[in-house]
């Protein structure tokens, strides 16, 4: 027992007749027993995020028996969540997540009190919605929210149990505990649009976020257990191809901005006003230098109304083969955004250039591109081949 | 010498779909350079234009954090194992 429980004294509620027999494999554990089940019944835990990583962890934890679960979520169930978000079923396509997740937790164990916030976590409601919680899990999807978190993590002293994933990899650890680093000793800043993956970039293989969620929801447990090695000051490295498992070492950084010393030069996040501009910052984001003009956006009926009339431009498909497989726009030639530096030369510049990928983003970004490569002719699809879907064409399948 | 330089499958992409390279040089900043030349468009997510370590991207010696070193100025030695941990924020 290295670790002592995060929830720290307070009065432990009995368990119920019930309650003994439901968790009668725990009580059986004598690392946690009568007490440690009465710990996890007093916890509060508060997962922002009801995707895919909260899924698993809201599910094992309810399980478990904690006693009050928060969740975070401003998002609907949307078919393209199903393939991993498993607190939702096909029925639930378009219900609030936080809805559909506190239905889901219920049934696994209507013991446990849900909590639901439907709002986007903000730097105006963070503190006062983690305040009242013992612990809290970062399942989020964003740098934005995820610097948020642990910012105002730090802020109440509230451990962060983080996990995060990508494609075929996850990360995992726990921070704000003791002497153990904070998100921002690992890494400092968000990175900005450019250099985050793409949205190409950004699928996921669904048991992904089971594996990492499920390792999130066994470190909350040993945090309120008091059990264990929490995974304090290591970062959990996985990878499923090579279903590799390895952990390197992060510590506090004593001048890190947020847990800090002041002596240090660090400490310098007192309220979540000194960094506002990194909870904004989000991968699929519109560049600034394109919101603020030179480069036109069309609707996709406008492009529909521009190839009836027969106009001549060349349309140029910006996202990866794979996607182009799915469906394409007739006429469309594929450029994929990442090898646009090798296309210039078969692009002209005396042309209109239309380019389109899934939702407008990538366009926009390839447009900056070929901007700065000295086109000038530029329009991009808002919306994408998706909007293209819903606006003028049914029959080419969302994905 | 031989250092051995593994990358996430995201930047892996960008070097011939390789995640494990080997690369010499007397420095960390050696061995990033000699991977920035051999794959130009991994380059740019490799370091900044003034050729330092970006704060989202984490570089691990042998699982310590240059950072606490010397950063990019850490000497290597043959079977040396350097890992890029950088910032993601699926969830």
């Amino acid at each position: 027992m290295a670790s002592h429980s995060t929830l720290g004294e307070r009065a432990l509620p009995p368990l119920e007749r019930a309650e003994l027999l439901r968790y009668s494999r725990h009580l059986l554990l004598e690392q946690v027993g009568v007490e440690g089940q009465r710990r996890l019944k007093a916890a509060r835990v508060l997962l922002v995020g009801a995707g895919g990583l909260g899924s698993p962890t809201a599910l094992y934890l309810a399980a478990a028996g904690v006693g009050t679960l928060g969740i975070v979520d401003f998002d609907v169930v949307d078919a393209s969540n199903l393939q991993r978000q498993i607190l939702h079923g096909t029925s639930d396509v378009g219900r609030a997540k936080t809805a559909s997740a506190r239905d889901s937790l219920l049934e696994i164990n209507p013991n446990v009190q849900v909590e639901t916030f439907d709002t986007q976590l903000g730097p105006e409601n963070a503190l006062a919605i983690l305040r009242d919680f013992d612990l809290v899990i970062d399942g989020s999807d964003s740098f934005a929210t995820r610097f948020l978190t642990s910012d105002a993590s730090v802020l109440l002293g509230k451990p962060n149990v983080y996990g995060s994933i990508f494609r075929f990899e996850g990360q995992a650890s726990v921070f704000n505990v003791g002497d153990g680093p904070c998100y921002r000793c690992l890494f400092r800043e968000p990175p900005p649009a450019g250099l985050v993956p793409n949205c190409a970039e950004a699928g996921v293989l669904g048991v992904l976020p089971g594996l990492l969620g499920t390792i999130q929801a066994t470190e909350a447990l040993k945090l309120i257990l008091g059990i264990g090695e929490p995974l304090i000051g290591r970062l959990l490295l996985v990878d499923a191809l090579d279903m590799s498992f390895r952990t390197v070492t992060v510590r506090r950084d004593p001048s890190c901005p947020a847990c800090g010393d002041v002596a240090h030069g660090g400490g310098t996040i007192r309220s979540l006003s000194d960094r506002a501009q990194d909870y904004h910052a989000a991968a699929c984001e519109v560049p600034a230098s394109v919101a603020d003009g030179g480069i036109r956006e069309i609707t996709p009926a406008e492009l529909a109304a521009r190839i009836s009339r027969g106009d001549d431009f060349d349309l140029i498909d910006v996202r990866e083969p794979h996607e182009w497989e799915i469906a394409h726009l007739s006429g469309a030639r594929l450029v994929p955004l990442g090898t646009i530096p090798q296309a210039l030369s078969d692009l002209d510049r005396s042309r209109d250039v239309v380019l389109y990928c899934k939702g407008g983003v990538r366009s926009l970004r390839a447009a900056e591109a070929l901007q700065l490569a000295g086109f000038t002719r530029l329009s991009s699809v808002a919306g994408g081949i998706l909007r293209w879907s819903e606006d003028v064409d049914p029959s080419v399948p969302r994905y | 010498m031989a250092i051995t330089v593994t990358l996430p499958a995201v930047l892996a992409k960008l070097a011939n779909d390789q995640r494990t390279h080997t690369a010499d040089g007397a420095t960390l900043g050696d061995v990033v350079e000699t991977l920035a030349q051999r794959y130009p468009s991994l380059a740019p997510r490799l370091r900044d234009e003034a050729g330092k370590p970006y704060p989202f991207v984490v570089y691990y010696l042998n699982d310590e954090d240059v950072r606490l070193g010397d950063g990019f100025a850490a000497t290597v030695a043959d079977g040396d194992e350097v890992t890029l941990v950088p910032a993601i924020a699926g969830g």
